[in-house]
């Protein structure tokens, strides 16, 4: 009798927590930002629940700033799964021509991720959101609970977290209050390549080394997919053989350079990998501590 | 140099195949550490995780003080900590080297935070215990190894650390030893490895490194990755609490869990839990196709032989019958601002069930610092004591020392919903039959109206022994 494996291990984890959700919430949601965190953590929802379908609906915060092959991606999966899909975005803040270049980085993402997260929440009653954020990604990360508690405005209070012991989770709370819910703390980023690998799960191309037309900015390759992504003095066009490591807006998302083209040759290039991947994520950099001030804010 | 062997891509004897093969059989292993705060905690970890591999350059770069690796800023995730220079929280750090994974929760050892220890104690199969070579023990070491050793944690490694402030002295290292392990026996803490190390220099944290030539042992890097976890949960009787039905059509039925401990099979005689309904188990479901077997701690959803009423809460057990109770005595550790009140309402939360509990008295407080027990009434945050809880209805558990899943539960505050502490079971608080005979003598006492003739002796030794003959009739 052997002990499990640590994706073995990590997986049985996973679907504890997210049948813990399932039957403690009323109105569980689970947030689905396209990437392959959220792949893994959907395919961990069907796990959990087989052979009956994913007893919630899957939210999508759209910026409408996302890459267009995610949209793409995100609109076939959902109807291959036959699994409800919300779709909500700040349209007023839209409309008054929110974006990155006009308002900055951190109140681009305060109206367009932050803002629009909570009024979907609100909108749609939900007392529980799962979120596929994994504690190795970032430093403040590392500290959250798997149940998160948030108050009724949605706030993080980082130094007053629910104790978690065992695998007893409280999902207690008063109307207006919400759980937030990690699935996939304990993952890393090599444990969630080698599952999609094992697994077989379908991700975005985008994730893929191949040939793209990008902006050459010092060390940043950005993709112009978006007409105020304007080339700056000293950009240069070219056509560079690169992938994305992690997905967010085509704006504030760089392509790294690559040559890895299939699942094995991005985990070969992650055992190597000397940077991690939310390196080219502009907006986890605008000030010391800016994840952590996000959060306590609402973001995911 | 465990780490240095990992083979790279660019290696000409790269093979992707066989080292993806090689990285999915890999265990786990899930770790704490347990340090007061100036026993260069952060530094230990900072190192274990660079030399590891496990910090990658930006978070690196960001960490660079003066031209120098700061290793704590690598650690320390929140901006008060940053600030104040000390650790708060409990932070979960992920490593690998080419023989197992690891999950570390690194908690503060600040006397205020026993509630973040006890945390990262709870899922923890080894702990990392620090101490300064240059204090010696402290009352805080004390504490750590008690409360690990309360939480269960099956493997502890002594790091004697600041070995480089001794001059690597192997007799300061041995009288340490000597004088915790008298400790460690005395508290019935599992087995203990010493080591003598320098987090500040590297010596026998991924290295053996060069300065003490005097001890032979495994560095604490190689340690971690060869010691037999020994999972007693495997071989433990099967105990499955239901955490949720599924049922998508008329056709199936399937009650969906974590298994907590043991195995199953297809054709096992099973139990169900409070009902006392038995069957025998159909199939073990998965997405991935129906199992031959399962053990802990995989996640499964069984069906049954017969058609018996099963709900959330519910336990699916074989072999040796848990206890059942609704009054059990605890070792409870107190994490609420709000002391524990025997007036006041709680949940407990056990396995998959939640449901109303009282606590019915405090019977001792344990003086975590001299391991004297004294009386209390109470509990106030971050103390530990031993306590009655009464919940509204039977438990079904085993207890925490020989089952850390049907063991454990959480209080939760009826109140404020916080989570108001976590025990540990010890045993039933309702076992004998004088207990019960005695109970029901009050019982009864208080059920019969005032002035109404009540046929039993006015002495309550006498009555005891009417009702015990009683009892024995009907139980007989």
């Amino acid at each position: 009798m052997s002990r499990l494996s640590h994706l073995q291990a990590l997986e049985a984890e996973s679907i504890h927590i997210i049948r813990e959700v399932a039957s403690e919430f009323q109105r569980p949601v689970m947030l689905y930002s396209i990437g392959k965190d959220s792949s893994v953590m959907v395919r961990l929802a069907q796990k959990a629940f087989f052979p009956g379908p994913i007893p919630f609906p899957l939210l999508h915060v759209d910026t409408t700033y996302k890459f267009k092959e995610m949209i793409e991606f995100r609109d076939k999966f959902a109807a291959d799964l036959g699994v409800k899909l919300i779709v909500h975005s700040n349209t007023s803040a839209l409309q008054a021509g929110a974006n990155p270049f006009r308002l900055g980085t951190e109140r681009c993402c305060g109206l367009l991720k932050t803002q629009s997260l909570l009024d979907a929440l609100r909108a749609g009653g939900f007392d529980a959101a799962f979120g596929g954020a994994r504690r190795d990604e970032e430093k403040s990360r590392a500290k959250e609970r798997i149940f998160s508690f948030r108050d009724s405005l949605g706030q993080w209070d980082p130094k007053n977290q629910r104790p978690e012991l065992w695998n007893l989770f409280n999902g207690r709370v008063e109307p207006g209050e919400s759980i937030r819910v990690f699935p996939l703390s304990n993952w890393t980023e090599m444990d969630v390549w080698q599952y999609i690998h094992v697994e077989n799960i379908p991700i975005v191309p985008l994730y893929f080394a191949k040939e793209r037309q990008v902006l050459v900015r010092g060390n940043s390759l950005v993709m112009p997919e978006q007409d105020f992504v304007k080339p700056q003095l000293g950009d240069r066009l070219e056509t560079v053989m690169c992938r994305m490591r992690s997905l967010g807006c085509s704006p504030c998302t760089g392509a790294v350079r690559s040559t890895a083209d299939t699942l094995p040759k991005i985990i070969a290039e992650l055992v190597t990998v000397r940077n991690s991947e939310r390196e080219n994520r502009v907006i986890d950099h605008d000030r010391e501590g800016s994840m952590e001030l996000k959060k306590r804010e609402g973001y995911f | 140099m465990a780490a240095a062997l990992v083979q790279t891509p660019t290696h000409p004897s790269f093979n992707i195949e066989e080292f993806l093969a090689a990285e999915e059989s890999k265990g786990l292993l899930r770790l704490t550490t347990a340090g007061s705060v100036d026993d260069g905690k952060s530094t230990l970890i900072g190192r274990l995780l660079h030399d590891a591999k496990g910090a990658y350059e930006d978070q690196l770069k960001s960490a660079i003080r003066g031209g120098e690796i700061d290793f704590s800023l690598l650690t320390d995730g929140l901006r008060a900590e940053r600030e104040q220079g000390i650790t708060i929280d409990v932070a979960y750090r992920y490593f690998a080297t080419p023989k197992r994974k690891f999950i570390l929760a690194d908690t503060p050892g600040h006397e205020q935070y026993t509630r973040n220890m006890a945390t990262g104690a709870s899922t923890a199969e080894l702990a990392i215990i620090l101490l300064d070579a240059h204090r010696g023990l402290t009352t805080q070491s004390r504490r750590h190894a008690f409360i690990a050793t309360l939480l269960g944690i099956p493997n502890f490694v002594i790091a004697v650390n600041k070995m480089d402030l001794v001059g690597y002295d192997q007799e300061v290292f041995n009288r340490i030893r000597e004088e915790y392990q008298a400790f460690l026996q005395r508290i019935g803490a599992p087995h203990s490895y010493f080591l003598p190390l320098s987090a500040l220099k590297g010596d026998n944290v991924v290295d053996r490194g060069s300065h003490m030539p005097w001890f032979d042992g495994p560095c604490l890097l190689e340690y971690l990755e060869t010691v037999d976890p020994a999972d007693r949960m495997i071989s433990a009787p099967f105990r499955m609490a239901v955490q949720r039905v599924v049922r998508p059509d008329q056709n199936f039925r399937g009650y969906a869990g974590q298994i907590g401990s043991g195995t199953i099979r297809p054709g096992d005689q099973v139990q169900a839990l409070p009902s006392g309904r038995t069957s025998k188990v159909r199939r073990v479901v998965t997405f991935d196709g129906d199992l031959e077997m399962a053990h802990a701690p995989m996640s499964v959803t069984l069906t049954l032989g017969d058609e018996i009423d099963i709900s959330r809460g519910d336990m699916i057990v074989s072999g040796r019958q848990p206890q059942s109770a609704r009054m059990i005595d605890a070792t409870m550790v107190w994490f609420d601002a709000h002391p524990l009140d025997p007036a006041h309402d709680y949940l407990v939360k056990h396995t998959s069930q939640t449901i109303p509990a009282r606590v019915d008295g405090v019977r001792h407080l344990i003086n975590v610092a001299t391991l004297e027990t004294e009386a209390a009434t109470s509990l106030a945050m971050n103390e530990i004591g031993v306590v009655r809880i009464a919940a509204s209805k039977s438990l079904f558990f085993d207890p925490y020392k020989d089952n850390r899943v049907t063991g454990s539960f959480i209080l939760i505050d009826r109140k404020t919903n916080h989570t108001a502490g976590a025990g540990m079971i010890l045993g039933s608080a309702e076992g004998s039959l004088e207990d019960a005979a005695d109970r029901l003598v009050r019982l009864v006492r208080a059920s019969v109206p005032p002035g109404s003739q009540l046929n039993l002796p006015g002495d309550d030794a006498q009555a005891v022994d009417v009702i015990r003959a009683l009892l024995k009739g009907v139980l007989k």
